[in-house]
């Protein structure tokens, strides 16, 4: 019986390998053969709610682009893979992608650590990348990497500019998240920019992701009497943050990055979002019918208004579909060089033009919110 | 196992064959290869402490870290001047990798003798959150250290491991494991396992063997940390969490504490079913949990136990 | 001062949502010695469930926020007696480190399911109570606040006199002390077992709900740090020991919200653990554990 089971397990487990070691599907390289675009993301796991933003925004683009009639007379056919939010899984799933399944492209991720990982292995491998990350070291892996979403070093800028400006802050405060790189890069630029612009940084707090208890960096931060909060965090820890705050009677402005932009932040903190701004690189209100057009297909088919991710994911598919078209080919030197002149590209994120480094120069959209929803308040120019 | 160096240096020289034709092989499969080679290097290690000696350590993560971590900083920050200009030959690219692996090792020894100092005087669950413990405050300090990262991450360590260099170590892991505990020092393990009460009544000196298993496994565990780094090419704190320890954890547990063959195929096995269902993606990880309950229920004894008898207390 | 005392009152309110989350981990371990990893998962379960309530009754008023909870809590107890039913009842005999395997294969499974089926996007929990703040001086706390602190005490009260007024309290500490013996004389180990876990799964299912109005976002994640800050007071403590995991949790709350408001914010949770592993070295057996003598 021992021998039985021991030998029953072991085939399990030899059929598993096989599994695995198997090519799932051969097919003919065909002239009508779809064009195999990859995308990894967290679609499980900690950071599971960006990850399937992320998904529905590249679906979405695919869908159309297919029902326009495909790219090059073929249709888009994308192949995604979950990296469960963990360190590690990225580089594997890539690899999968490209080698196993060999896709033309890779797209992803919303996370800069988890693009990072990807890269290295996008860049090595020769297969053009695109990602939705903000930390500037991302592209600066090498010239496969690209991106569609503006870097945090600009954002930083502007919020900088906005809090001295616009808001006429003197004396600041920062609440940054530590487990987030996105973050504590945002945090580090606005804080560079802000003291070069002779501003105080009165007193630094930190917290980790998925905490949900900030009065006590709160506390220490109001009775400090600071003239602002910079809140560089994602919407999830923002809302509860904002509301805390609030509550505490810290009735100062408090502003953050694109990570805040999400319709679960108003169904959150409703009315404490009173005197609060963000940078965004999308603006629900921007008057082109390109965007009016996007937004109305993406209610129909996912009954919420778009958050900032899902609108990057589809300029990403869009992009790289606009490079295939201008190369006439699928190889992916030539998908490269194609992707690399990329001028005056028109996403629903606004106008892309991506410079030397691969990043795009875009408008940044800076909205308050007034009157129970968030409205733009200032575009600033790269 | 008879001759155990001759199947060491066999399983060496087959690695070495093995990598000579990597350029042929699939790059997923060559990962998926080497990722079931560092979770074996980290299963055997943690088992000499959790399976053989029967210390519940939580932390194993930590001194994965410490090891991944302090191997780059080598290649990164003293490789250059080692090699030179040009790159150096493959060579001394090898023995800046085998000198970045052994640094990282010892540190992460020297990081499980601070820890198994303490734990000491700690039995069964308070052991265990002493060690999670410890490899929190480990994960804490890399996010805070700018010069390793930080938040973000390290990145830019060269792609020193191949399947050469993991299943040598793979291999030598093993070996000095099954030397260690197979010799007549050995069995001083499995009585401090046991019951050390008798164990220090006979003389034995369960402290030093508790000592010697902790900083043992702590520095099988820097190295497979140091494989990782050079092999993903990117590394995170947060791979590095409790997380990450208990996956390990379960690996020894469900291959049968003690049992070094049950731990190494419970290792291959946790490695490849993820990666199989990769095709049902969203329930992936929820198969993948039933699978675990579903084993535990069917071979409570662990999946490769073929003792009677109990290993646990 | 006034700094001061307002992370206090944030600490102890804290310290004790994680006293009550820690009391369900202790009451299974000193029955069955071991740690129920699927604890904080049932804390999810029952937030979830307060939130899918809440959408049909009133917010804002008592009745409405006590009859959720009191829903809440019965539902979580029912799931709790299932999952020993069906996952630990038949590893009874195992080593408990095995049945540690099949907890955690528990966890995951609700945590994985709780995505597919609820979504990975938090959602905001309803105001089950009527929420007002209070403005003592410069202090200031809210109603939510003050409502943990009072149901945790009820329900630590109620539970001490569970445990030590009535018969089944009376088996339970029977079983914890010596199974066979229990059943020698009369005592349904089963019963006892099951009546320990749904009693543990109720109170993770009142902290859910207590974390879910203090904090009102919730997702399939949420039990996991609560749960293991938990993990941690209930063996701070003295795992098994009641009174101990209340302590534990009360603590481990102001310690972590001290330092959060401190300098040193950034190694919080370095620190906290630090701190924990200091204690234990000092106590081995936890702050109120007594360290069993070992009769050779």
């Amino acid at each position: 019986m021992r021998r039985l089971q021991s030998t029953l397990f072991l085939i399990a487990l030899a059929l598993g390998a096989l599994g695995v070691v198997c090519p799932h599907e051969t097919e003919a390289a065909d002239e009508k053969a779809p064009i195999k675009i990859g995308a990894y993301a967290s679609l499980t796991g900690s950071e599971a709610t960006w990850g399937q933003s992320y998904e529905r925004g590249t679906r979405l683009a695919i869908d159309e682009l297919n029902a326009a009639g495909g790219v090059l007379g073929r249709p888009l056919k994308l192949l995604i893979e979950d990296n469960r939010s963990r360190p590690g899984e990225s580089a594997t799933s890539v690899r999968k992608l490209i080698s196993r399944d060999k896709v033309v492209a890779v797209l992803g991720e919303v996370s800069s650590g988890r693009s990072l990982e990807a890269a290295t292995v996008c860049q090595q491998m020769r297969v053009p990348m695109i990602s939705n990350g903000s930390n500037p070291k991302v592209t600066e892996v090498g010239d496969y990497i690209f991106r569609v979403a503006y870097i945090d070093p600009f954002q930083g800028t502007v919020m900088a500019q906005f809090a001295r400006e616009h808001l006429k802050i003197d004396r600041v405060a920062l609440l940054t998240d530590n487990a987030n790189a996105y973050a504590v890069g945002l945090g580090k630029f606005f804080k560079e920019r802000f003291l070069a612009d002779g501003g105080v940084v009165a007193i630094e707090k930190h917290y980790n992701s998925n905490e949900r208890d900030f009065k006590a960096q709160l506390t220490a931060i109001k009775a400090s009497g600071v003239e602002g909060l910079f809140v560089p965090g994602y919407y999830t820890e923002v809302g509860l943050i904002v509301q805390q705050a609030r509550q505490l009677g810290f009735d100062a402005p408090i502003f953050g990055g694109d990570g805040w932009a999400s319709p679960q932040l108003l169904a959150q903190a409703g009315e404490s979002l009173r005197d609060t701004y963000y940078c965004d690189n999308f603006s629900m209100e921007t008057d082109s019918p390109l965007v009016q057009r996007f937004i109305v297909k993406y209610r129909e088919r996912f009954h919420e208004d778009p958050d900032s991710i899902a609108p990057l994911a589809y300029d990403a598919v869009a992009m790289l579909a606009d490079a295939i078209g201008r190369a006439g080919s699928t190889g992916a030197a030539k998908i490269r060089t194609a992707l690399a002149e990329t001028q005056a590209f028109v996403g629903v994120s606004g106008n892309l033009s991506l410079d030397a480094q691969r990043n795009p120069q875009k408008r940044a959209f800076v909205v308050g919110f007034k009157e129970g929803r968030y409205r733009l308040e200032k575009t600033v120019k790269p | 196992m008879p001759r155990p160096h001759l199947a060491l240096l066999l399983a060496i020289a087959a690695s070495i064959a093995v990598t000579s034709f990597a350029g042929d092989i699939d790059a997923y499969l060559l990962d998926v290869a080497m990722g079931i080679g560092i979770n074996i290097i980290l299963a055997v290690s943690l088992n000499l402490v959790n399976g053989h000696t029967g210390q519940f350590s939580l932390g194993h993560a930590g001194f994965m870290a410490v090891g991944a971590y302090l191997s780059s900083a080598v290649t990164i920050y003293l490789g250059p001047s080692f090699l030179g200009l040009d790159g150096g030959t493959i060579w001394t690219q090898g023995g800046l990798f085998a000198a970045a692996l052994f640094a990282g090792g010892t540190c992460a020894a020297f990081a499980g003798l601070l820890i198994g100092l303490p734990s000491l005087r700690l039995k069964g669950d308070y052991l265990a959150l002493v060690t999670l413990g410890f490899g929190e405050i480990i994960r804490v300090i890399f996010q805070n250290v700018e010069f390793l990262g930080g938040a973000l991450g390290l990145i830019g360590m060269p792609a020193y491991t191949t399947f050469a260099w993991t299943y040598g170590c793979v291999a030598l892991t093993i070996f000095v494991v099954g030397c260690l505990v197979n010799c007549t020092y050995g069995c001083g393990f499995r009585a401090t396992h046991d019951d050390d009460i008798a164990a220090e009544a006979i003389g034995l000196d369960t402290v030093r063997y508790k000592i010697v298993a902790f900083v043992t496994g702590a520095f099988f565990a820097g190295i497979a940390g140091g494989l990782f780094a050079h092999f993903k090419l990117a590394i995170d704190p947060r791979g590095f969490d409790f997380t990450r320890s208990i996956e390990i954890v379960v690996m020894v547990i469900l291959g049968g504490m003690g049992n070094t063959v049950g731990v190494i195929l419970a290792a291959v096995l946790l490695t490849i079913l993820p990666e199989a269902l990769r095709p049902v993606a969203e329930y992936r990880m929820i198969i993948y949990s039933l699978l675990l309950i579903v084993l535990m229920l069917v071979r409570p004894q662990g999946l490769f136990t073929f003792r009677f008898g109990k290993i646990g207390p | 001062m006034s700094e001061f005392l307002q992370q206090l009152l944030n600490g102890l309110s804290l310290g004790a949502i994680y006293a009550l989350i820690a009391l369900g981990y202790t009451m299974v371990y000193g029955v069955l010695r071991f740690i129920n990893f699927a604890h904080c998962d049932v804390f999810m379960v029952g937030a979830f469930i307060g939130y899918y309530l809440g959408q049909h009754l009133p917010h804002g008023t008592i009745w409405g926020g006590t009859l959720v909870l009191l829903c809440a809590m019965i539902g979580c107890a029912l799931l709790g007696m299932l999952i020993e039913r069906l996952a630990y009842r038949p590893l009874r005999g195992a080593p408990t480190l095995n049945v540690l395997i099949t907890a955690i294969g528990v966890s995951l499974f609700l945590q994985y399911t709780g995505q597919l089926v609820f979504g990975a996007t938090p959602r905001t929990f309803p105001p089950l109570f009527p929420s007002v703040n209070f403005n003592v001086g410069t202090l200031v706390f809210s109603s939510n606040q003050l409502l943990v602190i009072g149901v945790a005490v009820t329900l630590m009260v109620a539970l001490r006199l569970i445990v030590f007024r009535t018969r089944i309290g009376t088996a339970m500490r029977a079983v914890s002390l010596n199974p066979n013996a229990a059943r020698l004389v009369g005592v349904n180990n089963d019963v006892v077992i099951s009546f320990t876990f749904g009693l543990g799964s109720a109170l993770a299912a009142a902290g859910g709900i207590l974390y879910a109005l203090n904090y009102p976002s919730i997702d399939p994640l949420m039990g996991v740090m609560p749960g293991l800050k938990a993990f941690v007071a209930a063996i701070l403590g003295g795992i098994g020991n009641i009174p101990g995991a209340a302590l534990g949790g009360l603590l481990l709350g102001t310690v972590e919200t001290f330092v959060s408001g401190s300098r040193f914010s950034t190694y919080k949770d370095a620190i906290a653990f630090a701190i924990l592993i200091v204690i234990l070295l000092f106590r081995p057996a936890g702050l109120l554990g007594k360290p069993t003598v070992e009769k050779v």
